[in-house]
């Protein structure tokens, strides 16, 4: 069955907050000063806001955001779980409220305090009280434990089957450190590297390297959707949401997906893609632009091999033609993804996607962008989204 | 603090960077016995090259001597340093840190270095700076600074005998923390690997590690093997189960080794791998006895139930030796 929810639902406002490594206020201060931003650019008030979509890590409370905010009442309010995997998860959310009617106006956002608060590179060996402490209890012992390791271990396998090599890890590392030193608003703003430095670079967990890795960062993003009919009033052209799926595979778990016939491959963005493209009607060669959730460099891969960019093992040669660079075929995480901008949970790249579609990137392409995807973390349960013009 | 503020206050914090402490400030008494043999005693330190005089008169020194670790002791202030301490920059830069919120302190380091043995009678000079101040860090206490001292210890002859590095954590206490450094338990325990906390789906495997075996859960209904356990198969739904013991023979699916970050209580660098049990089910565990480059997808290991550490025994795989 394919979800009926093509272009009924429109990104109208969108806003970050300022990145850093110290933010000095409180996630729930980022996260109306984000919405905040939204309503402005799409020209609403707090009170036209009745939905809220966000993710089960997020510490802010509807209520308390709504409260913070003025925001009046509130008809829906969707969390999506699984991190990163969350990214369009809230996308994915708005769009049922907005489609079926359930809210007008759904605001989703995400803020964290990811450097100075609680810090994801720490590993899941804090004080866990959660069932999830269950299903970690199979790595700690044995020291596997941080995002970086569980991404090493799949990253080691698939080089091995691909005959990938570092090559194309660093092409992907490159290109978005090239895009964030052009971006005023990004972490590494006027700081490039090159190969050498590249490979200087402290060893993380085999084969990723510091570069292969994103930051951590004090931020929030918010994004803004509703009806189309609403949309042609406001302030920005809308983006309309061509089709967005949440997805979770066979043999699913947390990062861990270990126990799977084969783990060099993510089979949850395949049927993610498989389901956005079902829904929008369209294919891998109706996209001009991507902002492919970018937590480690060879997830970026992985990804363009489950969304049909190329086929298995080819993402290498793919990315190493200059496809994700500003003249090639898929100008790819613009703002500097999370290497290189901040790492927001990817809500920051929803952001950068509706900006490509605006055609207002800092390093917005020459070509004429009409559709772009954006995409959840990569591990977990996950999704995708395809934005268009209205 | 608001940005501005903090900004203000990190400037003031790291002009102490390379301030001096002390300079050739002399010990107020002489290496002696009496103190030695206070210092010897609570630390359980029986050589006889501190204390036997008779002995130390054989040895090759020809004389008794201070205990090396005990350089920093001669110089330490009394009990007025508590109600009437000086002005020095260390003192002052602490009251900085205090003033905006980072009143918690927490030794977590010292290192020192021994260049020549100073004996009976000798006296120590100190020379300290502010060597270096970290950027802000969030730590399991709380946000704060790390900070390290530099002394150097001389005799009165100007001869280098030893230097001590003492690294401090300044912190802004979690709320409802203690300031200071909490119970000696905590500072002296050896840390271990973090377990698996233990619930009715995964208890048991734990417990047969615990006592040397590896489990494999099966299926009394299919006989499908799964790992890791749960409460029903997947392939037929019967929650009937029981478990077979793994031969612990198997093959290398993919490995990383983890270089950051270090875990207290963990080796590093370390190896985790993905093993393809022969049973047929996947196991995560570490791999030993080999290093990094000479492990190999498809590599053949062998496992034994080792204890790790003082309280924890797991599974760990090494590569397997040929066969005939
Ligand atoms: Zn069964």
């Amino acid at each position: 069955m394919v979800a009926n929810v093509k272009d009924k639902a429109v990104i109208v406002g969108i806003g970050n907050t300022e990145f850093s490594k110290n933010s000095g206020v409180s996630e729930l201060s980022l996260a109306v000063q984000a919405i905040k931003v939204a309503l402005d650019d799409a020209g609403l008030k707090p009170s036209d806001i009745d939905g809220m979509a966000t993710f089960t890590m997020d510490t802010n409370d509807e209520i308390e955001v709504a409260r913070a905010l003025g925001v009046g009442e509130l008809s829906f309010f969707g969390r999506s779980h699984y991190g990163g995997g969350a990214a369009t998860g809230t996308l994915h959310q708005a769009t049922m409220a907005v489609a079926t009617g359930m809210a007008e106006t759904v605001v989703c956002f995400r803020a964290l305090n990811g450097r100075s608060g609680h810090r994801f590179s720490g590993g899941v060996a804090g004080a866990i009280t959660t069932a999830d402490a269950i299903h970690w209890g199979w790595y700690t012992p044995f020291g596997l434990m941080t995002p970086a390791s569980w991404v090493g271990m799949f990253t080691q396998r698939w080089m091995h089957i691909t005959g990938v090599t570092k090559d194309a890890l660093y092409e992907v590392a490159k290109t978005t450190r090239d895009y964030g030193a052009n971006n005023p608003a990004a972490f590494f703003y006027g700081q490039t590297f090159d190969r050498t430095e590249y490979d200087a670079q402290r060893s993380i967990c085999d084969p990723l390297q510091l570069f292969d890795c994103c930051q951590e960062s004090d931020g929030g993003s918010a994004v803004i959707v509703t009806t189309p009919e609403r949309a042609r009033d406001l302030a920005q052209p809308g983006v309309a949401i061509r089709g967005v799926a949440q997805c979770a595979a066979k043999d699913q778990e947390q990062m861990t997906s270990f126990y799977r016939e084969e783990f060099a491959g993510i089979p949850e963005m395949e049927f993610a893609a498989t389901d956005v493209y079902a829904m929008s009607g369209m294919q891998a060669g109706d996209i001009d632009a991507a902002v492919i959730y970018d937590a480690f460099s060879p997830i970026v891969l992985w990804q363009l091999e489950a969304w049909g960019f190329c086929g298995f093992g080819e993402s290498g040669d793919f990315v190493l033609d200059g496809a994700l660079r500003p003249d090639g075929r898929l100008p790819c995480n613009t703002h500097g993804g999370q290497l290189s901008e901040a790492y927001i949970h990817g809500v920051n790249g929803i952001v950068e996607a509706t900006k490509l579609v605006r055609g207002t990137s800092v390093n917005q392409p020459a070509k004429q962008i009409d559709h772009a995807l954006v995409t959840s973390g990569v591990g977990i349960p996950t999704g995708g989204a395809i934005l268009g013009k209205l | 603090m608001t940005p501005e503020e903090h900004q203000l206050f990190e400037q003031k914090i790291y002009a102490y960077v390379g301030r001096e402490v002390f300079s050739s400030q002399p010990a107020p008494d002489r290496i002696n016995e009496a103190m030695i043999r206070h210092w010897a005693e609570a630390m359980g330190d029986k050589n006889p090259a501190y204390q036997d005089a008779e002995w130390a008169e054989q040895s090759m020194r020809g004389r008794l001597i201070g205990p090396p670790a005990m350089m920093y002791c001669w110089n330490q202030e009394g009990i007025t340093a508590a109600t009437k301490r000086s002005s020095d920059a260390l003192t002052d830069m602490c009251d900085l840190f205090d003033q905006h919120g980072y009143s918690g302190v927490l030794g977590t380091n010292v290192k020192q270095e021994y260049f020549k043995e100073a004996g009976m009678g000798d006296q120590v000079f100190v020379d300290m700076i502010i060597d270096t101040i970290s950027e802000q860090k969030a730590t399991a206490r709380g946000i704060g600074y790390f900070f390290e001292s530099l002394a150097t210890f001389s005799d009165q002859h100007g001869e280098k005998i030893g230097t001590q590095r003492f690294r401090v954590l300044k912190f802004i206490p979690a709320e409802g923390a203690n300031s200071t450094v909490s119970s000696d338990e905590e500072a002296l325990e050896t840390p271990t690997r973090i377990a698996s906390p233990r619930g009715h789906d995964n208890g048991w495997w734990w417990e047969a590690a615990d006592e040397g075996r590896m489990l494999i859960q099966r299926c009394t209904a299919c006989q499908t093997l799964r790992h890791p356990p749960r409460p029903m198969c997947g392939e037929c739904q019967s929650m009937d189960w029981d478990s077979i013991e793994s031969t612990m023979q198997g093959e290398v699916l993919s490995f990383t080794e983890i270089h950051h970050p270090k875990v207290p209580g963990y080796p590093s660098p370390l190896i985790c791998a993905v093993i393809k049990m022969d049973e047929g089910t996947n196991f995560v565990s570490n791999l030993r006895g080999c290093e990094a480059r000479d492990a190999s997808i498809g590599m053949r290991v062998s496992g034994v139930m080792e204890q790790v550490d003082d309280k924890t025994m797991l599974p760990q795989f090494y590569p397997a030796t040929q066969e005939a």
